[in-house]
């Protein structure tokens, strides 16, 4: 390392050259702590228990349950996981639009709309709710949905409305971090035009930054609704509504004919979903 | 652009969005008001209240760390496995390597050995969306019937699942890359093998790497509740935690779930910066 060849720029070579072993020896590293922590043991898929579980798990698949009493428990479920998403992401929207406006660096303190502000506003009334919009979003967000079905489980009780309730905080955290990383990204031009014509800050809202950030905004809402479909589906393994309630059941009672009708129905809806809204995003982006 | 102005398509989709509200809005018998109204108050409330202080004591903080150890663990192990299910199963769903576009422009492909290639493709492609449809949670339950409790079954569950994902994705990478590298090979008597080495691969592992680390900073959050179907980690812990109304030791768990999900963000945001 110390026979580095241009001194002057020892340091940046030194760290650029030191990265690649830092990195492989801590992958490494983790890696075999990993494996011990995790008490990683592929002989155990290899036993004779397991493979005669698998047998049993694979033939207890076939054929699908798809008789009609069945199905007929699985409609409303269906129907009901649907709604959650939808109604979960647009709570999560209600609670994403206001909170990440303020969680928006260049709305509500720094850049072209605050440059002729005096300082200690623009951190009292900036910075600070700015800071606050932050944190609650980025606890929305880091805590799973599953954990914010559980507690809200236990806050509202059992049914679709803690259900809604998770996705609806936990992808307003997610939604609430991206709206306010694609205002952050827009053009400042228009912004800059728009005040020097003497237009108000809602103005320049209105006028410059949204039209700019709604396509964007339109397509992250409506992937994240394609995955809020997934969420629901199976939020129910909590008590929280849906097929995941149903599949929770049939693979406690080692009902595997009708595990595998739920997730082919699971697999259709998410599909469906997924052809709909990519059409609407291609629609809206372009 | 004009054109697309005038066209009904935009109020058709909003008014169909605007009806699925609506129906949605009935069907969850979601009720605000009853939330936001005195009752529902005071039932958060006493909630919240009952969470705090967290449980701060030594045992209940060594029992967390080993959580969160065991949580990261499981995401870290669970990405690497998917990336190692994804990879082959992606190579083998790229259409340009086995039956389409540049390098089977000139030398048809005899009609056995086209259905042979199609065949492969197709079940890897019904492989890997197998992989992704069942969620995580499921392959955990799968997992632990088979092997037993433990994070081995949260590794597994991971693994598959986030296989498929992955593989989904490094397909349409394989197969979005610059052709020409691959016809200059191609025409220079280069072999399958060297085109993905040498055409292909070097123009994807970016984006290759891109996705691998947002998907482990999806499974943190994953692994931190499989625990929750006996797949070990945190989720294990907070299951046993709420089941028993332990709030003041689920609040701990929980400040550990954010610490280690804002951790691996930050480390996966800033390999991502340093690596790409």
């Amino acid at each position: 390392m110390n026979s580095s060849p241009t001194a002057g720029s020892a340091g940046r070579f030194q760290s650029k050259s030191a990265f690649p072993y830092l990195l492989v020896f801590f992958f490494l590293l983790s890696l075999v702590l990993s494996i011990r922590v995790a008490q990683v043991d592929p002989r155990l898929l290899f036993e004779p228990a397991a493979l005669a579980n698998l047998g049993r798990f694979i033939r207890g698949m076939f054929p699908p349950e798809l008789s009609r009493s069945f199905l007929s428990v699985l409609g409303p479920a269906l129907v009901e996981t649907i709604q959650i998403s939808v109604i979960g992401t647009l709570l999560a929207c209600l609670l994403a639009i206001p909170l990440g406006l303020l969680a928006t660096s260049s709305l509500t303190w720094s850049g072209i709309l605050h440059e002729r502000r005096e300082a200690k506003r623009r951190w009292l009334l900036g910075f600070f709710p700015y800071a606050v919009a932050r944190g609650l979003l980025s606890i929305f967000r880091s805590i799973p949905e599953f954990v914010w079905a559980f507690m809200f489980v236990r806050a509202v009780g059992l049914g679709p409305f803690p259900g809604v309730l998770a996705i609806g905080v936990a992808y307003g955290g997610m939604l609430g971090k991206v709206y306010s990383e694609i205002l952050e990204g827009v053009d400042p031009r228009p912004l800059e035009a728009l005040r020097a014509s003497g237009a108000t800050t809602l103005g320049i809202v209105m006028y410059g930054l949204l039209p700019q950030a709604l396509p964007n905004v339109i397509s992250y809402t409506l992937y994240r609704w394609e995955c809020a479909i997934r969420a629901s589906a199976i939020l129910g393994f909590v008590g929280a509504g849906g097929l995941g309630q149903q599949v929770e059941l049939s693979m406690r009672m080692f009902q595997f004919n009708e595990v595998i009708t739920i997730l082919a129905v699971l697999f259709v809806v998410v599909a469906s979903v997924d052809l709909l809204s990519g059409k609407i995003r291609a629609r809206v982006v372009r | 652009m004009d054109a697309v102005r005038r066209s009904p398509w935009p109020w058709l989709i909003l008014t169909g969005f605007v009806l699925l509200i609506v129906w949605s809005y009935r069907g969850t018998q979601v009720d605000l008001g009853m939330l936001l109204g005195s009752e529902g108050r005071s039932q958060i409330a006493t909630y919240v209240t009952k969470l705090f202080p967290p449980d701060l004591s030594m045992t209940m903080l060594r029992e967390a760390g080993v959580g969160a150890v065991e949580t990261f663990a499981i995401s870290f192990l669970g990405s690497l496995l998917a990336v190692a299910i994804a990879f082959p199963l992606s190579v083998l769903t790229t259409r340009t390597l086995l039956y389409r576009g540049i390098l089977h422009e000139r030398h048809h492909l005899s009609p056995l050995s086209k259905g042979i290639r199609v065949g492969i493709y197709g079940t890897a492609k019904a492989l890997l969306n197998l992989f992704r449809t069942i969620p995580e949670i499921v392959w955990a339950l799968i997992f632990v019937f088979l092997v037993g409790l433990g994070p081995f079954p949260g590794v597994l569950a991971l693994g598959f699942h986030t296989g498929g994902v992955l593989g989904k994705l490094f397909g349409e990478v394989l197969e979005d890359v610059n052709q020409r590298p691959i016809e200059a090979l191609g025409s220079t008597g280069a072999g399958r093998l060297s085109i993905l080495l040498y055409g292909i691969l070097p123009q994807a592992l970016p984006q290759f790497l891109s996705y691998s680390l947002y998907r482990w900073e999806v499974n943190i959050r994953a692994a931190a509740v499989l625990g929750f179907v006996g797949a070990g980690g945190l989720g294990q812990r907070i299951h046993v935690a709420i089941s028993l109304f332990l709030e003041n030791q689920l609040l701990t768990l929980i400040l550990a779930v954010y610490v280690m999900v804002t951790l691996v963000d930050w480390l996966s945001s800033a390999l991502r910066r340093r690596l790409i």
